[in-house]
């Protein structure tokens, strides 16, 4: 298979991709890890004229804790993330759901800031980046926004990146000095899209829960902030009453569909079990 | 596009269209035919090739992406007649059945065990996980990188 044709540029500094982007708008799609990108335009799902890879750009690769918040840049590999050192020590939701992303060539390839404007509803990253409160930064000629992850995923494979901005950055919240994390994922095989994943986030002070975080993958149109869940962990000690309450409340923020993975139903208990487990392991394993 | 790519530590130089994937470039214009064609949809890695030292799916990667860039295809393991370790590992170990695979199962071995020269057999089926074996003779694919990995070790002391 190959895709239809297309006019390829290579800018080598973020000025010209913005000012290509400005020029061709919608016509114009960029390429980064291309682990997404490449199958659709191999299947003709896409088939955009214009392709702007932004791979030799300078600086996009950075992952560096700054002014209150993780920096991801956009070309940052899913292998880097799995490899680097403050996200393993202080970032552990990332951690554990960076070595479930496909499979480790792919990985190789992958970027994060690419598979959240993907905007799977099956993307990992999307859920992750629900339960850590993160956000994405878009710059354009005519100016940088940051906006909220849970306002840049829109729908379906839709995101409310404009077509002239290009996601430059994630930034993902400063986790304080307590706190706990981990991402489960049921899969039928490595590099499926996951039957249901689930993000959790725990800050605490003193055994109180701070600030909660959950995400869930591939049971709605989009990823889901379980928020009614997040909300019945604030201000409690992590009890098990308290985590089988908030799975409940989480099971019921998922909106799924019966597919060869799986009926409504039984993700729907994957959810509740999920995020049981997760609350769970998080909590024996605060990192303080 | 003219575009200049490093193969197995030969600089090439052509012409492609943009559209034109890596793995159509490697076999069709280089006329390099380890590099194979399975699923064609980013799951199977038979077509898996090194780039600058990692492993990528050439099925999923334009050819123009390599412009200034090396690669390696199971072509560039041998050196001077000499099978890399990791091709003596597969051998020895019969690590192949039909051998549709063995290309990228060998080069993602090659460049995983660079990075972790002693793993555990978990380790091992982890790391070869993005590349599928239509025999399952994961057994003694997991044996041979076993054995190439006391081979390296060997040469290294």
């Amino acid at each position: 298979m190959f895709p239809s044709q297309f006019t390829y540029h290579a800018p080598a500094t973020l000025g010209e991709a913005l000012a290509l982007l400005a020029e061709h708008g919608d016509d114009a799609k960029v390429l980064a890890g291309g682990q997404s990108l490449i199958p659709l335009m191999k299947l003709r799902f896409a088939a955009p004229p214009i392709i702007v890879d932004i791979n030799r750009i300078p600086g996009l690769d950075t992952i560096a804790e700054e002014g209150g918040s993780l920096r991801v840049g956009a070309l940052v590999r899913n292998r880097a993330i799995e490899r680097s050192d403050v996200i393993t020590s202080r970032y552990p939701t990332m951690a554990a759901a960076a070595p479930m992303i496909s499979d480790p060539v792919v990985r190789n390839q992958g970027t994060f800031v690419g598979s959240l404007c993907h905007a799977d509803p099956q993307g990992d990253w999307g859920s992750v980046m629900l339960a850590l409160d993160g956000s994405v930064v878009a710059r354009s000629v005519a100016g940088e926004r940051v906006i909220p992850i849970g306002e840049f995923l829109d729908g379906p494979f839709t995101s409310t990146l404009r077509a002239d901005e290009l996601a430059v950055e994630a930034r993902v919240p400063d986790p304080g000095s307590e706190f706990a994390g981990t991402y489960l994922k049921l899969e039928r095989k490595v590099g499926d899209f996951a039957t249901v994943g689930v993000a959790v986030f725990l800050a605490t002070s003193g055994g109180t829960v701070t600030k909660a975080g959950i995400g869930l993958t591939g049971v709605g149109a989009t990823n889901i902030k379980a928020t009614a869940a997040e909300q019945a962990l604030v201000g409690g000690t992590v009890s098990d009453a308290l985590i089988e309450e908030a799975a409940r409340l989480a099971a019921e923020a998922a909106d799924p569909r019966t597919d060869i993975r799986g009926s409504a139903d039984y993700k729907r208990d994957v959810v509740r079990v999920y995020v049981a487990r997760g609350l769970r392991a998080a909590a024996a394993t605060p990192v303080a | 596009m003219n575009i200049t790519v490093t193969v197995n530590g030969s600089a090439r130089t052509s012409e492609v269209e943009p559209r034109m994937l890596l793995v159509h470039y490697i076999r069709e214009v280089l006329g390099l035919r380890g590099a194979h064609v399975g699923c064609d949809t980013t799951s199977c890695g038979v077509c898996t090739v090194l780039l600058d030292g990692l492993p990528v799916k050439s099925c999923t990667m334009f050819a123009v992406q390599a412009d200034g860039r090396s690669i390696m295809t199971v072509e560039g393991m041998a050196t001077n007649g000499q099978l890399h370790p990791v091709q003596a590992a597969f051998h020895s170990e019969h690590g192949l059945q039909c051998g549709f695979c063995t290309p990228g199962m060998m080069l993602v071995a090659k460049a995983f065990l660079e990075e972790n020269p002693a793993p555990s057999e978990e380790e091992i089926r982890w790391a070869i996980s993005g590349n599928l074996c239509r025999c399952t003779g994961y057994q003694n694919i997991v044996k041979a990188v076993q054995a190439a990995a006391r081979n390296m070790s060997e040469v290294s002391k």
